[in-house]
Order: structure tokens, then sequence, then C-alpha cells
């Protein structure tokens, strides 16, 4: 568990570097860039925010795409409920650290004890690994170009490395292509970042019932 | 880039987490509902790629940045670590704009 935790720590602190030299290539200060990770602490709500900003969207469009990723946080949050206990001082720290991390690592260990082990573990690292990340990030992204290193294209590319593993769901990837699709038919007349906002229109897929597996599939014919 | 983002996303983001873990606690949301919210990155993140790979502000554009997350891309399908697909995300745009 300990090995997993700084291995993903590790990687977390690659993606806080380049979510550091995208944000303030995207025009914010090294100060703002290193709140948001302090204060936001979810990778993906800060990647989508300062990619809206640095397309030059409005303050709400950015807004409006963050919060809607950072929605699922709430989900883990009903997951890790189950699992944590403490006081409520404890629970406001814990809801902190609730994100797609920590809550996989936790929810993977076998009982209770080391559920909450993993949590708090992963927490903590993950979370001085990011911002570390963070703060070297937004001061080589102040120092450097960051197109001639194709720093551009780690935001789209660590995205890219977030959204795979979802993919091995069928309603994912129905979801994903309506978002990628509702996308690129409305990017070139919208506001920019009113695009983003729209794409969640793919999560609608998950109102219909999954397919119950099949009874007795395959071989099972007497 | 005003503070407002910085405050209002980090509130924001922190009452979503404080909802699910302390308020709403040990209840369950409808099933429907939780389907639908798992299924946000999917779909936004994945917009999110389209616009960062294929777009300049408002305008389809193809450039080295196609390339680099092609083979990103290919990278996330061998199952790469995260800080190789970054890493060659960026590394292939960056050469081919020498080029």
């Amino acid at each position: 568990m300990v090995v997993a935790c700084l291995t993903l720590s590790g990687a977390v602190g690659v993606f806080g570097f380049s979510f550091g030299v995208g944000s303030v290539a995207a025009g914010a200060s090294v100060w703002q860039t290193c709140a948001l990770s302090l204060f936001v602490f979810t990778g993906a709500s800060q990647f989508s925010a300062m990619s809206v900003i640095g397309a030059g969207g409005s303050l709400g469009s950015a807004l409006g795409g963050a919060l809607l990723l950072a929605a699922r946080n709430g989900v883990y949050g009903l997951a890790m409920s189950r699992r944590l206990d403490g006081s409520l001082g404890r629970r406001l720290l814990a809801a902190q650290l609730t994100i797609d991390e920590t809550t996989a690592m936790a929810v993977a260990q076998p009982n209770r004890r080391e559920q909450q082990i993993a949590f708090w573990l992963t927490g903590f690292a993950l979370y001085t690994f990011w911002n570390v990340g963070t703060l070297i990030g937004a001061l080589t992204g102040s120092a450097i170009d960051p197109r001639t290193f194709g720093l551009d294209a780690a935001f789209p590319a660590g995205f890219v490395a977030m959204v795979w593993p979802l993919l091995s769901d069928r309603r994912a990837r129905l979801a994903a292509a309506i978002g990628g699709v509702v996308f690129l038919t409305t990017v070139s007349f919208l506001p920019i970042g009113v695009p983003i906002l729209l794409s969640v229109v793919g999560v609608l897929v998950g109102v219909q019932r999954p397919v119950p597996p099949p009874v007795g599939a395959e071989g099972s014919r007497p | 880039m005003s503070w407002t983002l910085v405050i209002v996303l980090a509130l924001g983001a922190y009452a979503f987490k404080v909802t699910g873990l302390v308020i709403l606690g040990g209840r369950s949301l409808p099933a429907v509902v939780e389907r639908c919210l798992a299924l946000i990155p999917a779909a936004v993140v994945t917009a999110l790629i389209v616009k960062d790979t294929f777009t300049t502000g408002q305008d389809l554009v193809l450039d080295a940045r196609a390339a680099g997350i092609a083979v990103a891309v290919v990278a996330a399908w061998r199952k790469a670590p995260l800080i190789a697909v970054i890493v060659l995300g960026a590394a292939v745009t960056a050469l081919l704009r020498q080029v």
C-alpha cells in the first residue's frame, strides 16, 4: 500500500507541475496558481478552469465547467463517509482530501482499518506532492515559453491519462463520444467555455438503467 | 485573472466534498442521479481534450498538438504511466514545432 501510495504521489507531483506551468501560461499569477492547488485541490476542476480562462472564456463558464467536474467528489464523499470514523473536525479535514485517488486507494483495501490508513496516507502524500509540483511548475512556467517545450499539450495529455481508464465502461464511452461531438459542433458559434458546459449532456446516458448481465450466458444451456 | 475565480472555485469544490462526506453522510442518492454524476468526467474531460487539442479560441485548428495528443492516446492505450503520457504528449508536440 505504501509503495502504491508513493508511486501515485510521484505521478501526481508531475501532474501538479504541468498544472503549474499551464496555469501561469493561461494568465494566473504564481500565487493564484498555488492558491488553486492548496484550496481547490481537485485536479480536473483546476485544469478545466484554467483551460477555459486561457482560451479567453468568461469567469462564469470557467467556473461552471470546473464545478461540474467537482460534483463527483460529493459522490466520493458519500462512499467515504461509510468508511471513516472520527469527530466533525476530522471529517471536515477528510472532506478536503476526498478526490479520485484517495477514494480509489481507500475502497481497494480489504477492511475498515486499512481503508482509513490508506485514505489518510494517500491524502496527505498527494496533497504535499500536488502542491510542491504546482509551485515548481508555476515558477518554471514564469521563466520559460511553455510552447517551446510543448507544455500547452500537457493539459490535454493529462486529460487523456485521466479519462482513459474510465472508457472501459460502455456507457462512459458513449457519454464521452456525446461530450466530444457536442463540443465540436458548438465551439465555432457559442461563447468560449459554453461548449464545455454543454458537453455535460453526455451524462444523460446514465438515465437508462444498466442492462443486467444475461442469466445463464453461453455454455450453461441444458 | 481575477481572485474571484480562485475563491469561488475553492468554496464550491469544498462544498461538494462536505455535502457528500459530512452532510449527507451515510445516506445514498437515487441510483439514477449517482449513475449520471459518475459519467460527468467522461463527458466533460473528453470535451476538454477536444478543446485543448483542436481549437484556438473559437477556431478549429490542426497543428502539432494533434500529433502530440495522438501519441498520448496510444501511450494511455498501452497502459503507460501518467507521467509518460504527459511527457510524450508534450515532447512530440515540441519536436514537431522544431521541424
